[in-house]
């Protein structure tokens, strides 16, 4: 028997992608391990609340999507005892086919073995900072989803939410539904950009529709609706201790608007860094303006045993994701020599396949602002864990030939604090790129380093050993 | 396709970490003509990654006088390489968990004497009374006051960059594939590019001075180290000393910006010829060490571990001198994780060699002959 047979598959993360590629692995009745930051399964998109504020319904939390988040979290509820299921815990480092988990309620960090392993990481907000972006009172549009999905609470009692993408008018049309005041959506791509891409987004006509409801619901509820904007600031209360207002450009003046929170983010980014501990060969995605890990159509990454699904690996959507899960579980079945429904999985990639023109067309709609860091003003923070300003990344570039990421990292500390440039890396590669004139993907990535959130001393110092074999 | 670009200069220098730069640089005072190639950046590799002490204290009493000659440029750095570095001569401590190791530091501050380290020996009520923070497992010390650290990421391009403005040519992301001596000079070639000819060859590529050695015919036993780095979040500022412990084992500074760095036990993991992390057990025994000898950083957070790839000689001495088989090729590579301080001497020292043939500062120690030792004539079997 090959080590690999020997071990429990292992899957990491528990959103679309995590429950649906276990689900496909107990179907042909092996026991996957399932890793996941959250405590309950579900995900961000499907994030589900903790259960002593689960008064509200699916229809309230997940709107259009009520149903798929009850199929993604019904059919994980439905596996529960047959899989080994470790919520809250947070996979930070991998070397040499063992994984080390900290497992957060317990505070201990335990070492887990794999001979094959999905990789189902998900994604953060993409963050371009505009000044005043570290007051009190600005958000992600992620984080102010989260704060409504799981915590039931709005970031304020007047919003607006500003950036681009699909997330920000679906956040802003679930915190007008959930009672909040959105006092406007400014979005930064215009209406030409959209009108452009009509033709790709009714490759999917149900989602595509979708979005042209939030706008229109949030029209017909007297949210001021702006595009073409640029963000100018955040602005501050008398103190600067919180969020009074916007500024933003609207092609041919200033305005501002007053507010007490804003959620902003321009679509999101994929958490690629367990996929790069694990020795994934990267490259740039034009499409993600991203260098993202490579897989093949059916999930396998360039390390045999290593499998990629979700938008950890290129964002694409909680459908998708769903899909790619099934099809990365079929990947390891049949690798593990375990006879699949072929028609099953070429079913499951034809629809990723058709999805492509659409993301496409969803790029074209709300494209990262090109112009963005020929704008960011030089006192600009654009890393918040180390104080990194817009222009001391021009000057290191100026004075000391920074020329790649992990170069500029080192000479001016962007991306060495907490966050590792999981926040920051967009906004500082873009601004690298801009002060070079290098193209983005010239201009490379950060090297991940474990570990991959901060990790308490003392339990780096004691592992157990956590045999995970049959 | 683009045309090869052939250089003519006086010295070539493989190698673009803190030994090679220095050598640029310290050529250049002399009026000579410098090419470098680095493969990569400069000082991105073990230069650059390192721990960033700058310490004499416990060095080989034979590295001493080079160590010295390092002292004095690091203490004059921002005038020579347009920088401080975040350098500070803020004290070394190596910390003696016995009394066994007490001794030890006391014979080490003895056979020290000549070279003026000022070292002092900490012990009892007064190591409490100096440093609170220390854990209990520590009985006493010897501080090195004008010893101290500094940042690796910025000092070692810093080098580089000041070579380049004295007029040396640097030219990054340019791996050597090919050197030879063709009677008259050596000559360097690199992908289809660039062509380098000079009378006189620096080997500075640390980890991976092997195959120059090899070229000519001086084959050393030169392998490769990993030690594991690691960093915590920023802490409420408490330690200005550099510390070591007798023996070896750990080593952890604070920077001013709060963060601890820490490293030492044991090997890491190579990733490939050129890349290497902390091995998980490393981190771990690193982690159980860090909270022993200071227990305030049992509820911080490590946030990065790193490693580098050193080059590693048997004796843990660098080769630093000229080549056994070829005139005009110097070799200065080898300093087995502690090339950090002494790498600018070194720089210095190779460009004494160039230009006079002999250093001013003893370095018979370091000689390439001592892995040849004199062949004994004896009859074929």
């Amino acid at each position: 028997m090959t080590t690999t047979a020997a071990l429990q598959p292992v899957i990491v993360g528990a959103g679309p992608a995590g429950v649906r590629a276990a689900q496909a692995l107990v179907v042909q009745g092996l026991r996957p391990v399932v890793i996941d930051e959250a405590s309950r399964a579900g995900g961000q998109i499907y994030r589900r609340p903790p259960a002593s504020l689960s008064q509200r319904t699916a229809a309230m939390l997940y709107g259009f999507e009520a149903s798929r988040a009850n199929a993604v979290h019904q059919a994980f509820d439905a596996m529960r005892d047959r899989i080994d299921y470790q919520p809250d815990s947070l996979v930070w480092n991998a070397q040499g086919g063992v994984l080390d988990v900290l497992h957060n309620p317990t505070r201990t960090t335990a070492r887990v073995p794999y001979g094959q392993l999905i990789v189902a990481t998900g994604a953060t907000d993409r963050v371009l900072p505009v000044p005043g972006w570290t007051l009190p009172g600005v958000y992600t549009l992620g984080g102010a989803q989260v704060a409504l999905k799981f915590q039931g609470c709005a970031i304020g009692q007047r919003v607006v939410f500003m950036g681009t993408g699909p997330l920000l008018y679906l956040v802003a049309y679930q915190y007008a539904k959930a009672g909040a005041k959105v006092a406007a959506v400014l979005d930064t791509s215009r209406l030409a950009d959209q009108l452009a891409a009509t033709p790709a987004m009714l490759r999917q006509p149900a989602v595509f529709a979708k979005g042209v409801y939030y706008v229109a619901w949030l029209r017909a509820h007297g949210v001021a609706l702006h595009s073409g904007v640029r963000p100018l600031r955040v602005l501050g209360d008398a103190q600067d201790s919180r969020v009074a207002g916007v500024a933003w450009h609207d092609g041919s003046e200033e305005r501002t608007l007053a507010c007490d929170a804003v959620g902003f983010g321009y679509a999101l980014r994929s958490e690629t860094q367990l996929a790069d501990l694990l020795g994934c060969r990267f490259e740039f995605a034009p499409l993600h303006r991203a260098h993202l890990p490579v897989r093949d159509a059916a999930g396998r990454s360039s390390v045999r045993g290593v499998y990629l699904a979700g938008d950890g690996a290129g964002i694409m959507g909680a459908d998708a994701a769903e899909w790619a899960g099934e099809r990365a579980a079929l990947a390891l079945l049949a690798d593990r020599g375990v006879a699949v429904d072929t028609a099953r999985a070429a079913a499951l990639e034809r629809k990723r396949h058709k999805l492509g023109g659409f993301r496409e067309g969803l790029e074209r709609a709300f494209p990262l602002p090109h112009d963005w860091a020929a704008h960011a003003p030089d006192e600009l923070v654009v890393c918040r864990c180390e104080n990194i300003t817009a222009g001391t990344l021009r000057q290191t570039v100026a004075e000391n030939g920074a020329d790649e990421m992990n170069r500029l990292k080192a000479l001016s500390r962007v991306g060495m604090g907490r966050c590792q440039g999981r926040m920051c890396g967009v906004a500082a590669a873009e601004i690298l790129a801009h002060a070079t004139g290098l193209p983005l993907q010239q201009v490379g990535r950060l090297r991940g380093q474990a570990p991959i959130k901060p990790i308490p001393i003392h339990l780096a110092a004691a592992p157990s050993t956590e045999g995970a074999g049959e | 396709m683009t045309g090869r670009k052939t250089v003519h200069t006086d010295v070539a220098i493989v190698g673009g970490g803190i030994v090679g730069a220095s050598a640029a640089l310290a050529l250049r005072q002399m009026g000579i003509g410098v090419v470098l190639l680095e493969r990569d950046l400069c000082g991105s590799r073990s230069s650059g990654v390192n721990y960033g002490g700058v310490r004499r204290q416990g060095r080989p009493i034979n590295q001493l006088p080079l160590a010295q000659r390092a002292h004095r440029i690091w203490g004059r750095l921002r005038e020579t390489i347009g920088t401080d570095g975040e350098y500070l001569r803020s004290g070394h401590f190596k910390i003696a968990r016995s009394e066994a190791d007490m001794a030890s530091l006391e014979r080490y501050r003895a056979q020290s004497r000549d070279f003026d380290l000022g070292l002092e020996l900490v012990s009892d009520a007064r190591l409490r009374e100096r440093c609170p923070w220390l854990g209990a497992r520590a009985v006493g010390g010897s501080l090195c006051a004008e010893d101290g650290q500094a940042n690796p990421r910025l000092v070692s391009p810093a080098f580089a960059l000041a070579a380049q403005r004295a007029g040396a040519q640097i030219f990054e992301r340019h791996k050597v594939d090919e050197v030879a001596h063709d009677g008259a000079k050596f000559v360097l070639r690199s992908g289809n590019t660039l062509e380098v000819h000079a009378p006189a060859l620096l080997n500075c590529a640390g980890a991976w001075a092997g195959p120059i050695t090899t070229e000519f015919g001086e084959a050393v036993p030169l392998q490769s180290g990993h030690p594991a780095m690691a960093v915590t979040e920023p802490l409420p500022f408490f330690m200005n000393w550099s510390l070591g412990v007798e023996g070896g084992g750990i080593y952890c500074r604070q920077v001013t910006r709060g963060n601890l760095v820490l490293g030492g036990g044991g090997a890491g993991v190579a990733l490939d010829a050129d890349r290497a992390r902390s091995d998980r057990d490393a981190i771990a025994s690193l982690s159980a060490q860090a909270i022993e000898l200071l227990p305030a950083l049992r509820h911080a957070h490590f946030i990065r571990t790193w490693s580098g790839t050193e080059g590693y000689l048997p004796d843990r001495q660098p080769v630093l001198g000229p080549s056994r088989t070829t005139p005009g090729l110097f070799h200065g590579f080898g300093f087995a994780g502690a090339g950090f301080q002494i790498g600018p001497a070194a720089g210095e020292v190779l460009a004494e060699l160039v230009r006079d043939g002999r250093s001013s500062t003893p370095i018979e120690a370091f000689s390439i002959e001592r892995f040849f030792p004199e062949e004994t004539t004896t009859s074929p079997p």
